[in-house]
């Protein structure tokens, strides 16, 4: 498919016109701080040709996202701003151009999709007022003509119900769903060329897929030349002609995406796809076999939606439903699903964070069976690490009294016990025990993981959780917290419940995993069952869906989807259907 | 690296000080509140006349109140008592109001606000319920009853004007405990096994300080104005003690003809209010690790 890309591209590019979309020449942004100007980019060249896909690859900090603003005349002002360098849109000099003509290329001649659509979209706005307005706002045409142009791009998009949507609002929409609004308000001007700053990394793997096959399909149709600035090596290998890879403001290496993979240059550029988490590398190590040392049975968490004048239950959240699984001493059970499929959910109740019905044990407590003491007791068992350090560490406490903080709270040892426990446990996650009189937000997002999970050891658990630990980290950061894990499991012989949506991940780190879809387990076995001989459809699904790091990566054709997960709301006496689970062979269960 | 971060442990509280001191804003502000708390402290000593006392050189021949200057510095009242005098004297009463009637209507509010934003359910419904009552109600009004009801004393104005402005700083730290307790870290906070008054008092709180220290100090102004109003209504502080609200009120009539006895007392208002800011802003700022070497 992505050897198709560029041929069909060229075909569509005006041929004649050898003038490139873009230029950026020597393009330097640099930010004012009291120290003086500090570059955020500096001497970054590069020519988008029309119908190009160009990606710009790089980890957090490498002025990847700096670069796409600069090029909207977006950066925030005054303290961020070029200080050198030219670039150019078609014959149009972008550098200097006042702000009034700016706003008028904006959206026009070059438009932008981000991240996170929900905070690109006007909560307040129907879908069909935005497009509108994003139409006349460069075009004048009447207000029935704008609407129909909106239901056309919203066409374009292949979203569904597209007269419906025009009149509801962004809340009513999935992340999937507004992110094509999102493409389709970009692409409704015809610019010459599309950034896409991470477009899918807040979707899910299959409605990545979705979204990544709509936007080469519409640039095929459109000859649009796009950036695309991401930090996943799999989304460069199936969507870009060329590839720069970025690092500290500075680009690495240039050239074609072939060549990246193939050849690269560059140490950096090698060690950023040796970092990359590769389906079919973990295969292969033997099964734990250790008495359990969590085990749920039937185990449910629905939540109520209370509404109307008395405040009655109307419906019910179904999140989780009938779960039951084990998890060995000492082996790594991973739960992988895509959001809202009850994962977290399992670890919230597994640390009393939510209510729940059926049955916890863990290490042979029950929990909700236990007074205030014996839950307490049972903390020191079970630890868990989110996602997203910087939100789970109190940012107005030092990294030694957060460490500190199990320790405190358990009455254990003497101020100076602790004070050396908290530096053991510093050095082992890999940080120096002079930092303690440090606060969290001197640290990159890497370390504060390590922090969290330093936090997590105080107590000597025998099973931590993690809950999407290393989702937020960049490649290279996330492969050496997960080195990190599984050391520390093997020396104190922890249990290891790894919830992720990252199947490239999952499939290298667990042991054995759990498929949730909707609240329930469709699949569930060791890795070489799953990943080796999924049966489940959904399983399949999402294993399909995960871009490979390889440009050559033939993917079967499938059909283009537009797939949206059913709700998991019920009204209240109604559920979802209960799915039964089949050996369908040594100990692989799959939903029938 | 190890002996220099072992050896900061003892001097974090000093720390503190020193980089509050680096803040000539902060400094002059606490000059201010030095300046104000001394003079009502001594002020027996430094007021060049008894507050009370009305001079018979203190009027012009018309029997209007002398301007600034001359013997009376800062001029004298309708009565010609010295104004100086009078502010000084009464710096002790609007210190109290401000400081002390203040600071308790601070700690209810804290303690109601942190204690329904934190456990919801019945007692959050109840005393968010409460906090809307007492908002809806005229606090005047209120003010008046109690004053009334008890024998007006300074301690006594100083307790139902903690009594009536708590409400204000109530709600607001509701909203900001609510939020705070979703966050992350307060789940992470239980998941390690914490109890609600280590939760509450050593996670919540402190991040509740910035907004605290902004109510705390517009509450200088509005409380010491509420014993003003109340003086004028004959059941806050019993003339002729004096208060920096009371003079304003005794004068206000007269502000065109004689403006320095509005606009002196009013002064000595806004500058206490201004230090008690200052010195708070800082004390943010200070007391914020994020905010280290930011300045």
């Amino acid at each position: 498919m992505s050897g198709a890309a560029p041929l069909s591209g060229a075909a569509s590019a005006p041929d004649a016109d050898a003038l490139p979309a873009l230029t950026v020449e020597g393009l330097e942004v640099s930010v004012r701080t009291e120290a003086g100007l500090r570059p955020l980019v500096s001497g970054l060249s590069f020519t988008l040709a029309r119908g190009e896909t160009l990606a710009i690859a790089g980890e957090s900090g490498s002025g990847k996202s700096i670069t796409s603003l600069a090029i909207m005349g977006l950066l925030p002002p005054p303290a961020v701003r070029i200080t050198g360098g030219r670039i150019k849109l078609g014959r149009t000099e972008l550098t200097d151009l006042p702000e009034g003509r700016m706003r008028a290329i904006r959206g026009d001649r070059v438009a932008m999709i981000f991240q996170e659509p929900m905070t690109s979209l006007n909560p307040v706005l129907t879908i069909g007022t935005q497009l509108a307005e994003a139409i006349r706002a460069h075009e004048t045409v009447s207000k029935a003509e704008a609407r129909a142009r909106a239901l056309e791009a919203l066409r374009s998009v292949r979203l569904s119900q597209p007269e419906r949507r025009l009149d509801q609002y962004p809340h009513e929409l999935s992340g999937g769903m507004r992110q094509r609004v999102m493409i389709a308000m970009a692409l409704a001007l015809r610019p010459e060329v599309l950034i896409a700053d991470e477009p899918t990394t807040a979707l899910d793997v299959t409605v990545q897929r979705e979204v990544l096959d709509l936007l080469r399909d519409l640039q095929r149709e459109l000859g649009t030349a796009i950036i695309l600035i991401t930090h996943d090596m799999g989304v460069v290998a199936e969507m870009a002609d060329r590839v720069i890879v970025m690092r500290d403001g500075r680009m690495v290496e240039e050239g074609r995406a072939t060549q990246i993979f193939t050849e690269p240059r560059a140490d950096y550029t090698r060690a950023l796809l040796a970092a990359v988490p590769r389906m079919g590398a973990g295969r292969g190590r033997p099964p734990v076999e250790a008495e359990p040392i969590a085990r749920l049975s039937d185990l449910q968490v629905r939540f109520d939606l209370k509404g109307g004048l008395l405040g009655r239950t109307q419906a019910r959240v179904h999140a989780v439903e009938h779960v039951s699984f084990d998890i060995r001493r000492g082996e790594t059970f991973a739960l992988v699903g895509e959001s809202g499929c009850g994962k977290s959910t399992i670890a919230k109740a597994m640390v009393g964070l939510v209510p729940h019905e059926g049955r916890i044990e863990i290490g042979g407590q029950t929990l909700g069976t236990l007074d205030a003491a014996g839950r307490k007791a049972l903390r020191r068992r079970v630890q868990i690490v989110f996602q997203d350090p910087m939100a789970a560490l109190d940012p107005r406490m030092r990294i030694g009294d957060l460490i500190a903080e199990p320790l405190v709270i358990h009455g254990i040892g003497t101020p100076e016990e602790r004070r050396a426990r908290v530096g053991d446990l510093l050095t082992r996650v890999g940080l120096s025990p002079a930092q303690m009189e440090r606060y969290p937000h001197e640290f990159s997002g890497g370390q504060r993981q390590r922090i969290c999970i330093a936090r997590a050891l105080a107590l000597r658990p025998e099973l931590i959780i993690a809950d999407e630990s290393v989702s937020a980290l960049d490649v290279s950061v996330q492969a050496r917290v997960l080195d990190l894990l599984a050391a520390l499991k093997r020396e104190f012989g922890i249990a290891l419940l790894f919830i992720s949506h990252d199947m490239a991940v999952v499939e290298n780190v667990s042991d054995r995993v759990a498929v949730m879809y909707l609240g329930q387990i469709v699949e569930m076995g060791t890795r070489d069952q799953v990943f080796g001989n999924p049966q489940h459809p959904y399983t399949r699904r999402l294993i399909e869906a995960v871009p490979v790091p390889d440009p050559l990566h033939q993917r079967p054709p499938a059909p283009r989807l537009a797939g949206e997960i059913p709700s998991p709301v019920h009204p209240v006496g109604a559920g979802p259907e209960r799915v039964r689970l089949a050996d369908v062979g040594a100990g692989h269960l799959v939903a029938g | 690296m190890t002996d220099a971060t072992a050896a900061e442990r003892p001097i974090r509280a000093k720390g503190a000080l020193r980089r509050l001191a680096e803040r000539p804003l902060a400094l002059f502000g606490l000059f201010l509140i030095l300046l104000v708390v001394g003079g009502a402290v001594l002020a027996p000593l430094v007021a060049p006349f008894d507050p009370s006392e009305q001079h018979f050189d203190g009027l012009t021949i018309e029997g209007a109140p002398l301007p600034p200057g001359g013997v009376f510095l800062l001029g004298t009242d309708l009565l010609g008592r010295d104004l100086l005098s009078r502010i000084l004297w009464g710096a002790r009463t609007s210190l109290i109001i401000g400081v002390a009637a203040n600071g308790l209507a601070l700690v209810i509010g804290t303690l109601v606000g942190l204690t329904a934003g934190y456990f919801r359910g019945w007692i959050g419904a109840v005393l968010m319920r409460f906090t809307d009552l007492m908002m809806a109600f005229p606090a005047l009004l209120l003010a008046i009853c109690l004053a009334a009801i008890f024998q007006p004393s300074l301690w006594i104005v100083a307790m139902v004007i903690a009594f009536v402005n708590w409400v204000q700083t109530a709600r607001v730290i509701f909203t900001e405990t609510s939020a705070l307790s979703e966050r992350e870290f307060i789940a992470a906070e239980r998941t390690l096994g914490a109890g609600t008054g280590r939760i509450l008092f050593r996670h919540i709180l402190p991040h509740l300080l910035p907004t605290i220290i902004v109510w705390g100090t517009l509450g200088i102004s509005t409380t010491v104005l509420l014993e003003a109003t109340l003086s004028y209504l004959g059941v806050g502080v019993q003339p002729p003690t004096p208060s920096w609200g009371n003079i304003i009120f005794e004068n206000q009539t007269y502000f065109q003809s004689a403006p320095w006895l509005v606009f002196i007392p009013g002064a000595a208002i806004l500058l206490l209010a201004l230090a008690f800011n200052l010195v708070g802003d800082a004390l943010r700022d200070v007391l914020d690790p994020t905010q280290r070497g930011r300045d």
